[in-house]
């Protein structure tokens, strides 16, 4: 191997990588909220709204699981401005990454709702508890509990998403690495980087996923 | 800046057999790879599980994109040439090698225990045993996973644009950059991919019912 590396320059570029990564931590934060609440909304709208809206929702599902994220963001960044609709790159980065994760949301907390027994509500009832109390302590904990390895897998995808609005230049780690590796030709070095500070976000987002699930989702003991 | 005329439709649809055939070397090279990892991950060795553990890990953690620009510089450290095509079937059947590897190792452990002894004590070595008592039963639980991958697989060879291989996605981005008009191209491009990920995305989800049904 005759390849000699060279990490200086781009370890010099520390302050921009630290910028992108923080961009990226803050853009995955902000769609994983924002899609969550699409997600709920979407689910009740899908469970229990008007058959016209099911069918609007059955719809988006299938149209964003069936289309790649790449396109989606291009639709939005550069087909919508034809439509009248601008918006900077970020904005757009922001909105494709909610309307793409709603459509795998949706699902998911469709199926927590499904999964409480008709016959654990009914008990609530006849226990004397109110809808309020019937809500948080027989449907959302056991809801949740049951929907939260594929929901936080949604979300780590999402985050492994952000890297793709760098294809609009939005400002995440990707498109920091693009600009470091076109100034010192890097390239290997450049990536290899980034690749390792991704896998970073990765272990983050495990790690508080899981400390979430220990200080509030914890089974009971028998 | 021209108008769009039937010859740059004609030119991105034909685009596709690069998409197709990109989504198939991939998911033959990520089914291969696959195969070991899930064999790694629930074998007997405890240094291949740790290491074919990590490998899913890794993969799992890291972005397409960036195992894709990997794929497309770490083989010129070694001073092969690679171009576009190559990185994205390497780097994409890698990426599968890993998904796949999860899917399969799981289908492998869902099958019961007593499947496993029985064919022991017929005398079944770990070859005969894998192929003819583990796996048929591991195939039926696997399919609906598998090709629900393969969907995700098919939508992330739109990524190999970037790394300039010229598939659906590019074909659409040069036609767009001669006649700008990006609603109309992107729209077909995404009915493109619509109409090839649909009839898989209906065929994994009603397998999967089907399964569920048989379970009950």
């Amino acid at each position: 191997m005759s390849y000699e590396f060279d990490f200086a320059d781009v370890f010099a570029a520390w302050p921009e990588l630290l910028q992108g990564l923080m961009n990226s931590l803050v853009l995955s934060a902000l769609a994983m909220v924002i899609g969550m609440v699409v997600s709920v909304a979407g689910a009740l709208g899908k469970t229990s709204g008007p058959k016209w809206l099911r069918w609007i929702i059955d719809e988006y599902i299938e149209l964003i699981r069936n289309t790649p994220f790449l396109i989606q963001i291009f639709m939005i960044y550069f087909g919508l401005p034809s439509m009248g609709l601008k918006m900077s790159s970020n904005t757009a980065a922001l909105l494709a990454l909610v309307v793409n994760v709603g459509a795998y949301g949706i699902e998911i907390i469709r199926a927590g709702i499904e999964s409480i027994q008709k016959g654990q509500i009914e008990a609530g009832k006849s226990l004397g508890m109110r809808p309020l109390q019937i809500f948080r302590y027989i449907i959302l904990k056991p809801a949740i509990q049951a929907i939260y390895p594929s929901l936080t897998s949604q979300f780590i995808l999402l985050m492994l998403n952000t890297s793709v609005c760098s294809a609009i230049a939005a400002s995440e780690l990707t498109a920091v690495a693009g600009d470091i590796q076109s100034r010192t030709f890097r390239s290997f070095e450049v990536y290899f980087v980034v690749t390792c500070m991704y896998l970073g976000l990765s272990v983050f987002f495990w790690s508080v996923f899981a400390a979430i699930e220990r200080a509030f989702l914890r089974k009971p003991t028998r | 800046m021209r108008t769009i005329g039937s010859g740059d439709l004609i030119y991105i649809i034909m685009a596709v057999r690069w998409t197709l055939l990109l989504s198939l070397v991939a998911f033959l090279g990520g089914a291969l790879g696959g195969a070991l990892v899930a064999l790694a991950r629930s074998g007997e060795y405890k240094w291949l599980r740790i290491a074919s553990a990590g490998y899913i890990k890794v993969f799992q953690g890291t972005p397409l994109l960036m195992q894709l620009f990997l794929a497309f510089f770490v083989p010129g450290l070694f001073g092969w040439s690679v171009d576009p095509w190559m990185a994205a079937a390497l780097g994409l059947s890698l990426h599968a090698s890993a998904f796949l590897g999860e899917i399969w190792r799981g289908a492998i452990e869902v099958v019961p225990r007593g499947q496993w002894e029985a064919a022991t004590s017929l005398g079944l070595r770990y070859w005969p045993k894998m192929v003819l008592v583990i796996a048929p039963q591991a195939v039926r639980i696997a399919i609906p996973p598998t090709i629900g991958f393969l969907v995700q697989l098919i939508k992330g060879t739109s990524l190999a644009s970037i790394i300039g291989f010229v598939e659906l996605t590019r074909a659409a981005q040069i036609i767009n950059n001669a006649t700008f008009r990006p609603f109309t191209i992107f729209a077909l491009v995404a009915l493109v991919y619509y109409v090839i990920c649909r009839p898989l995305s209906a065929y994994s989800k009603r397998m999967e019912q089907k399964l569920l049904v048989a379970a009950r």
